[in-house]
């Protein structure tokens, strides 16, 4: 078959353009170690209220300087919607729902993650700056959706 | 298209060399205008949310119970009604024009017809009645009203329909000439719906499989991470079902429109196959942020993604030399002037030029979206509307209009009626798209989520998205006049407009390396399904069989 110089000119540098955006993901992934929310476990939704750990939703230290927030997404709120920790805390959110599919972003972080109901959701963030960090609910959860989110103030 | 004749009792056209059966031609025509009545209720939302977003709310005005119920309209009337009954149409159309034969099968041109207005009625009568606020997308467990998912099912049948009709006209050509290479037309026609075929077997087995018998209470409960599976598994290569028909007219027709020619069939065909076999095997990179499936699987999702990017760039390349050869022999000179000697005074042209460079950013940015670890930054925020709202709300949308400008010409036999007007309506909607965009991007880049009433969220004051909010509505606005101006056009040409002067044919491209140069095994259409049925077995294999047992603990919930 005939290809045209230039076509192929073009093919071979668009290929070079894809190889070097996936090399950059890759440095982001292995360099500055950006990853995505990965399998942590399933659960049954209507049992919520008696599976550990999100029978006692609240924030722990777990270790100095280490803190453990379980969150329960339900339609329209997050429990607690509210949690405070010193700055350079590092933060394990551990989030689930008790009923529709809800979403957990927030803000000015890499924090962004689907609470699927049956599915534990789990993604750690640290905190250096104080102030308050706004989290929301990202995905359409029925009709207040739009009233769903909390803050992490970080003292 | 002439006026109507008749030959042993049957009704038919003749444009060109082609004849066009008149019992073909009206669920054709039927399916275009469903399709536009769709693209009128669906865009007139798209309104109502751009306003939302400075505090008009007239959702109540509407008789709409809340933002989100008219947000199901809007998509389901575009995503899915809108494109899917354009497609088929059109894509019908390219299949007589292309085989020079009639369809193989009026009954199926029928049912196709009578599929498409039944899932309709069904979806919005659900829909209208607040018992499907489920978004498009309709994710377990919320539970839309059955009527709803059986309206889906129509609708999607009405697609295996007209793909089944092509199928068999493409066989009945083949028996009339054997040996001969596919005509590019019909196989560019062909392999779209080939390529939905199998794409769309993932949101059939979610709908038939669980939803349907869940909301009618056979089933108590669904895994809402595995339905999410079988959803993108459709989700992601439907928007090339919506986006080839464009490539079609881009690849086939707009070359002729601007007495340009098209470069290689061959590469043509490549780019088409290369879409048949890489779009369905990247569903995953829809999921980066679903926390029940591996990074491992993502990952190759990722990889797919990156290469099903590449037919689209040949097609940048590929489109854009035709373009230049066009204008070039309109009398263009020098490195660019040939893009001022384009004819920018034909709205189909126009509409379809500005489609393909606001597609250029709409590609960009979809980049973004695929990129794994990036993805976090925009995930389910604003910026993927703004994103979507450049591909098929502008490359795909703005194509279809411009196709119009001469579709609805031949199929209604009258002269385009209001020409500046249509001009003007082609600038209208890419400006406007642009200027919405901008507000979209910027506010998803601040965390703004995508889906959500902005202007009545309970943390509005605690972000900075005034002027994001404000380019929202202000592209909204723009585009709601360009909408206007559309249907305006299409009204008059079909109730005011004089009849043509002068039968027009649908505009194919001449080919300057043309079939005979292309790689036989191109036409091998079994074989390249078969290479792409492979394909989604290894990439949905691993992440199905490592998923199971399922986790079917969601009973249905209506919270709307």
């Amino acid at each position: 078959m005939h290809v045209e110089r230039y076509e192929k000119i073009f093919m071979a540098l668009t290929l070079v353009v894809l190889l070097a955006a996936l090399a950059a993901i890759g440095a982001g992934v292995f360099a500055a170690g950006v990853h995505l929310p990965s399998p942590s476990g399933r659960m049954d939704p209507k049992a919520i209220r008696q599976t550990p750990p999100f029978d006692r939703p609240g924030i722990r230290e777990v270790a100095p300087g280490e803190y453990e927030a379980v969150i329960i997404a339900r339609a329209w709120a997050f429990e607690p919607n509210e949690i405070r920790v010193p700055r350079g805390s590092t933060v394990r959110f551990r989030v689930a729902s008790a009923d529709v599919i809800h979403g957990f972003l927030v803000e000015n972080t890499n924090v962004n993650v689907m609470v699927i109901p049956g599915q534990v959701a789990e993604v750690t963030a640290r905190f250096e700056r104080p102030g308050e960090y706004v989290f929301l609910c990202h995905e359409y959860c029925g009709f207040g959706h739009h009233q769903m989110f909390g803050k992490v103030i970080v003292e | 298209m002439s006026s109507i004749a008749r030959a042993a009792g049957v009704e038919y056209t003749r444009a060109g060399e082609t004849i066009y059966l008149a019992e073909q031609l009206w669920p054709i025509r039927g399916q275009l205008y469903l399709g536009l009545i769709g693209l009128a209720i669906g865009g007139y939302m798209g309104l109502l949310q751009a306003l939302e977003r400075i505090g008009i709310n007239l959702y109540s005005a509407h008789f709409l119970r809340s933002y989100y119920q008219g947000l199901t309209l809007h998509g389901v009337l575009l995503a899915f009604l809108f494109t899917f009954a354009f497609s088929n149409s059109f894509l019908s159309l390219t299949t007589v024009r292309g085989f020079q034969r009639p369809l193989a099968s009026t009954w199926l041109a029928h049912g196709a017809f009578w599929t498409m207005l039944a899932g309709t009625v069904l979806a919005a009568f659900a829909i209208l009645t607040n018992q499907a606020t489920v978004l498009f997308t309709f994710y377990a467990p919320l539970k839309a009203s059955s009527l709803f998912y059986l309206g889906a099912v129509f609708l999607v049948i009405s697609t295996w329909l007209t793909s089944a009709n092509q199928l068999l006209t493409l066989r009945a050509w083949r028996r009339e000439h054997p040996g001969e290479p596919i005509p590019l037309l019909g196989f560019v026609s062909v392999v779209t719906y080939l390529m939905w075929d199998l794409a769309s077997v993932g949101v059939a087995i979610l709908v038939v499989v669980f939803l349907l018998p869940w909301s009618l209470g056979i089933l108590s409960g669904v895994d809402p991470q595995f339905d999410r599976v079988l959803f993108w598994f459709t989700g992601h290569p439907i928007v090339y079902f919506w986006l080839l028909p464009a490539y079609v007219s881009w690849y086939l027709m707009i070359p002729a429109q601007v007495g340009g020619r098209l470069f290689s069939d061959g590469l043509t065909r490549f780019v088409f196959l290369l879409f048949l076999i890489l779009s369905t095997p990247t569903g995953l990179h829809h999921q980066f942020t679903d926390p029940g499936l591996p990074t491992v699987m993502k990952t190759v999702h990722l990889f797919t993604t990156f290469a099903v990017v590449y037919p689209s760039f040949i097609t940048a390349f590929t489109v854009m030399a035709a373009l230049e050869s066009g204008g070039r022999a309109r009398g263009g000179r020098g490195l660019l002037g040939w893009i001022r000697a384009l004819p920018w005074k034909d709205p189909s042209v126009t509409a379809q030029l500005l489609a393909m460079l606001v597609f250029t950013l709409g590609g960009a940015t979809g980049i973004v979206n695929a990129s794994y670890s990036v993805n976090l930054v925009v995930h389910n925020t604003a910026f993927v509307p703004g994103h979507f709202h450049m591909t098929v709300g502008t490359a795909v949308a703005l194509t279809a209009m411009g196709v119009c400008y001469w579709l609805i010409p031949f199929l209604s036999g009258r002269e385009l009626w209001g020409r500046r007007l249509a001009l003007a309506q082609a600038w209208l909607w890419a400006i406007g798209m642009l200027i919405f965009a901008r507000g979209q991007i910027a506010g998803g880049l601040s965390g703004m989520p995508r889906r959500t009433a902005i202007g009545d969220a309970a943390y509005l004051d605690l972000f900075k998205w005034s002027l994001d909010n404000w380019l929202t509505a202000i592209g909204g606005i723009v585009m709601t006049v360009s909408g206007l101006l559309f249907f305006v056009v299409v009204l008059g040409t079909l109730f005011f407009s004089r009849p043509l002067a002068r039968p027009i044919e649908i505009p194919v491209a001449d080919v300057v390396h043309g079939a005979r140069e292309s790689w036989p095994l191109f036409d091998r259409l079994g074989l390249w399904f078969l290479i792409a049925v492979g394909l989604v077995v290894i990439a949905y294999g691993p992440v199905i069989l490592g998923y199971l047992p399922l986790n079917s603990v969601s009973p249905p919930i209506r919270v709307y």
